[in-house]
């Protein structure tokens, strides 16, 4: 019984059944079969992490996002007042999270890829990506990198997935997707 | 069968023990007032935490959108601290208290520094709620900086973290005199072994809670200038991950505790099952990890291993436990005769039993919802699909609501007549309250997780931006999976309304249960102290069943875990 | 693992058995709590916090 201390003075040597040993044997290999998928996908996988981040300052970062809005600017979402930008394929993309919104909407080319920046100049954010599911911590004082690639053209929307402050949900940018 | 004779005469004073009148254990009576005291803490704090948790799914259902977003965000707040933290970890404290001093058959240690880590805990819970109810603390359990909460938000936590901290050095002290004045011969009972584990893996919380509370509070009243965020989040996981470790840990030995009492099953393998607690206390707290799977600047290498428990060692101990435990339900009930085919032993369990049904419930659910959900969110860049989408919260109320409060639900209905001296009332509602909580909280994790696939925030009030400048349109099945998430609240809530009005009726107006007589020979229902027997009886250890649940149970989580690589697979590329 | 009768065995009881080693050792809270606590300290918050202190400014 479980509430009593073992019958057996000597209980590790007490026999295994069959059944418990084959069980931890397949719960065993399972778990090296899961870790190395984990491994194996950075090797063959299409769809990892960078582990490429900087220490920044939210002016610095900020710096860096306008000067690039400011040169390849080309037209304003609605009403909205926020500047749609196209910066060219393969360059370094700037999007800033602030209380609360995305700056600025991007207008990315599909099946381009792109060096996109990530970092908020006040308190922590969350980048979502809808509907294709890609989730990342925004921080800030650290700017954080990953080479994405739009596989689909259309209308993407980013909304903010981190608790931040009372007007969270009021957080939600764009990113366009166009044909070449 | 006497079982009086394993113990030895007692050396201390009979008049701090009294004999339990239903199960024949010997109850010291200031650990009793204790786990009385910290019962009742617990079960007020889930009445609170639970009503809040009540406010927060009504507001999230689309259609009734309950709370204004400043009410949505306190009440918020306000849930996490009050069930993650106070419910739990006040009933922990009971089962450390019980594991040790009952199940040891000792005194317990200093009984005065426990009151005062009780005070302690009190004055720290209700100050932190004091804190966010006024309004200027809604930072969400995480409490990220830079947003920063009241500095009594703060403060609070670090007394409860202290409180806690006394309890289980309580525990600990406990455990070295038992063993000095030999109240037990050779090792502690397994379930002491895994409320050990809880204790063990509850030092390593507490501590990480102060390497980074404390700095926190400091910086909130002005004397430290900046937190690093992301080291913040780093050490604050080490508490925030690692509290619900030590409810896994200790919810897993309340199942080993309730197979034991409900069905005099013992475990399959002392062995086995005490080095599946081992695995846990090495590897399970690095799972910290699984809320760093997308932050910057840390590496796949630090990612990998950790989010893995080192190669998935503590998930192994889980997978054990997953099977020993049916197992030993299996072997109990095909020794009293339900052989017949391969689960009669399971269709004629005690299902009218909430202790039973509810341990049982709590074991399948952790498993097949909490378990391999949390495996999946745990992979380095599975993570990247779900990361604080509502799927996460789907996860969690799968292992800590439907695993853990359900579990503790399960063990009070045992635990009222032992401690409280007192029946349990409304048998009737009592045997339905562990499925009506049951597939309430079943409904609310799946379908948060359901939501969460479909991209769907968590800790977010409007998701359809009405106010916002630009709009995201969630597709409808979104909405639906909300409003379902409500209505599965909805019927948890009425399970837990039934738990608390049940246990506060039972201790303030059950029927009194007489103390036993002055033996360990076992009387009543449950002859606990009589069920002591060998161990290696060879022919209990046919297990058709349970070999078919684990089978089962293996197929949907190897088939669900390359689903979710299927998918990843189809999103942008990105690296 | 050989078998030490001068450290197996306490010399105040004759009559006890010899407890192989990993049971003793998870006789043994204090060790257990040492490991406990030591792994996940080193693995998850040293290496950790190595990481992140390494992270270099951007340009």
């Amino acid at each position: 019984m479980a509430i009593y201390p073992p019958t057996n003075r000597v209980w590790w040597r007490e026999p295994v059944a069959k059944i418990e040993i084959a069980w931890i044997v397949i719960a065993f290999v399972w778990g090296l079969v899961m870790f190395g998928t984990m491994v194996g996908w950075h090797i063959w996988g299409q769809q990892n992490l960078s582990n490429e981040a900087y220490r920044t300052t939210p002016e610095a970062y900020l710096a860096k996002a306008e000067a690039m809005a400011e040169k390849y600017t080309i037209g304003e979402e609605g009403d909205s007042g926020l500047p749609i930008v196209h910066p060219p394929a393969g360059s370094d993309v700037y999007l800033v999270a602030r209380l609360w919104q995305w700056w600025p909407v991007l207008q990315l080319e599909k099946g381009k890829s792109y060096r996109l920046h990530l970092s908020s100049v006040d308190w922590q954010h969350g980048f979502s990506l809808v509907p294709t599911n890609i989730n990342l911590q925004v921080h800030p004082g650290y700017e954080m990198v990953v080479t994405l690639t739009p596989t689909e053209a259309g209308s993407f929307g980013i909304v903010c997935n981190e608790f931040c402050g009372i007007g969270h949900h009021l957080m939600a940018g764009k990113i366009h997707v166009v044909e070449k | 069968m006497e079982a009086v004779s394993q113990f030895p005469p007692l050396s201390i004073p009979e008049r701090v023990f009294r004999i339990c009148g239903v199960t024949g254990l010997r109850v010291e009576l200031n650990a009793e007032r204790l786990i009385r005291a910290n019962a009742v803490a617990a079960v007020l704090f889930l009445a609170l935490g639970g009503l809040f948790g009540l406010l927060v799914a009504l507001t999230r259902w689309p259609a009734v959108h309950l709370l204004s977003s400043e009410w949505f965000y306190l009440i918020l707040t306000a849930h996490g601290a009050d069930v993650l933290l106070f419910w739990i970890i006040f009933f922990e404290m009971a089962v450390l208290y019980f594991a040790s001093s009952t199940l040891l058959n000792c005194r317990l240690a200093a009984p005065r520094l426990a009151w005062l880590g009780f005070v302690l805990m009190v004055v720290g819970a209700v100050m932190t709620n004091v804190a966010v109810l006024q309004g200027d603390s809604t930072v969400m359990f995480t409490s990220y900086p830079p947003m920063q909460a009241q500095p009594h938000f703060y403060l609070g936590l670090i007394l409860f973290a202290v409180g806690a901290l006394v309890g289980c050095m309580i525990f600990f002290a406990t455990l070295v005199i038992a063993k000095e004045e030999k109240t037990y011969e050779g090792s502690i009972p397994l379930v002491t072994f895994g409320a050990l584990t809880a204790a063990i893996i509850a030092v390593f919380t507490i501590a990480s809670g102060a390497i980074i509370l404390v700095p926190t509070f400091m910086w909130s009243i002005g004397l430290i200038s900046t937190i690093d965020p992301l080291t913040y989040k780093l050490v604050w996981w080490g508490m925030g991950h690692s509290s619900q470790q030590i409810n896994v840990a200790a919810h897993v030995s309340v199942w080993y505790a309730i197979v034991a009492i409900v069905l005099n099953g013992k475990p399959l393998s002392e062995k086995v099952s005490r080095t599946a607690f081992f695995l846990y206390i090495l590897f399970l707290q690095l799972a910290s990890a699984h809320h760093l799977l997308v932050e910057p600047g840390v590496s796949s290498e630090w990612k990998i291993f950790n989010t893995s428990y080192a190669l998935y060692l503590a998930v192994l101990g889980s997978m054990v436990h997953g099977m020993t435990v049916p197992g030993a339900i299996e072997a109990a009930q095909r020794k009293r005769g339900f052989n017949r085919g391969v689960f009669e032993w399971l269709r004629k369990a005690p299902w009218g039993n909430p202790a039973f049904s509810g341990m049982f419930l709590s074991l399948v659910m952790f498993g097949f919802i909490g378990g391999i959900s949390g495996v999946v969110l745990g992979t380095e860049q599975l993570n990247i699909l779900m990361h604080n989408t509502i799927y996460v919260p789907g996860h969690f109320h799968g292992t800590v609501v439907a695993g853990t409060t359900l579990a503790f639900m399960a063990v009070t209905y045992l635990l009222v007549p032992v401690y409280f001296k007192r029946e349990i009332m409304f048998p009737a509602l009592a045997r339905w309250q562990p499925y009506l909580f049951g597939f309430g909280v079943a409904g609310i994790a799946l379908f948060m997780m359901g939501a969460g696939t479909l991209g769907v925030p968590r800790r977010h009030w409007d998701i359809t931006f009405s106010d916002a400048t630009l709009r995201y349109g969630f597709s409808s099945a979104a909405f639906l999976m909300m409003a379902l998430n409500g209505m599965a609240a909805v019927l948890a809530s009425i399970g837990g309304i039934a738990y608390v009005v049940i246990v506060v009726a039972s201790i303030t107006f059950g029927k009194r249960i007489p103390d036993g007589p002055a033996t360990r020979a076992a009387t009543g229902p449950t002859p606990m102290a009589a069920a002591v027997t060998q161990y290696g009886s060879a022919g209990t250890l046919h297990l058709p069943g349970t070999l078919v649940l684990v089978g089962i149970f293996f197929l949907s989580f190897v088939l669900y875990y390359y689903v979710n690589w299927k998918y990843l697979s189809q999103i942008w590329p990105l690296h | 693992m050989t078998q030490d009768p001068t450290t197996t065995t306490p010399p105040e009881d004759p009559k006890a058995e010899w407890i192989p080693p990993m049971q003793r050792m998870l006789d043994n809270p204090f060790l257990l709590l040492f490991l406990g606590v030591t792994i996940p300290t080193v693995f998850y918050l040293i290496w950790g916090i190595m990481e992140i202190t390494q992270i270099p400014i951007a340009k």
